[in-house]
């Protein structure tokens, strides 16, 4: 039970720490739309964010 | 020090979290990085890239822009004509990112201010005594 436990809480902290992937899109207008990393249009931006991270690194 | 240069200095002085920013216009045009000539202009040809993709999402002009990703986070901010891209490591305080390079490219965009002209007294001058 004790073991279980201690699981469920190490792979729940691990969860609570990955970030999701995602772009946020802030426009000039005030708002704001998240696209998520799954989606195909999410995809498509992060292979250009990724591509322009390995550049900066 | 040129603008941009001494943008990007206080930049990396002043923020922990961004490892790399460049400074460059709407033509893809480099005017300031903390990387070597040809990264610096595969970073802004790249984040250009994204923002013209991002601006299919929906209808607007984007203004910032963040993403994220495992290995770290790319921001791009646009004021007018004029952009800096830079990248953090993953999970970056997103809003002092945010302020951090909106105040460089302020910086770097600020036109240094044209110096009051001194009044000259003209002399006019001396009529020929004719008249």
């Amino acid at each position: 039970m004790l073991a279980a436990g201690s699981l469920l809480g190490v792979g729940l902290y691990a969860k609570r720490g990955r970030k999701r992937e995602q772009v946020d899109l802030y426009f000039t207008d005030g708002s704001m739309v998240s696209v998520a990393g799954d989606s195909p249009e999410g995809a498509r931006l992060l292979t250009l964010a990724r591509d322009a991270l390995r550049a900066a690194k | 020090m040129e603008p941009a240069a001494e943008a990007l200095s206080q930049l990396t002085d002043i923020s922990s979290q961004v490892e790399a920013a460049v400074l460059f216009d709407r033509s893809g045009t480099v005017a300031g990085a903390t990387l070597p000539d040809e990264r610096a202009a595969r970073l802004a040809s790249t984040a250009r890239a994204l923002l013209e993709a991002a601006e299919q999402v929906r209808e607007g002009e984007i203004a910032q822009l963040e993403a994220s990703t495992g290995e770290g986070s790319l921001f791009v901010i646009r004021d007018g004509e004029q952009l800096i891209a830079a990248a953090t490591g993953p999970e970056p305080t997103s809003g002092l990112v945010f302020y951090d390079l909106k105040s460089c490219l302020r910086r770097a965009t600020d036109q240094p201010k044209p110096k009051r002209r001194t009044s000259t007294k003209r002399t006019r001058p001396k009529s020929s005594g004719s008249s």
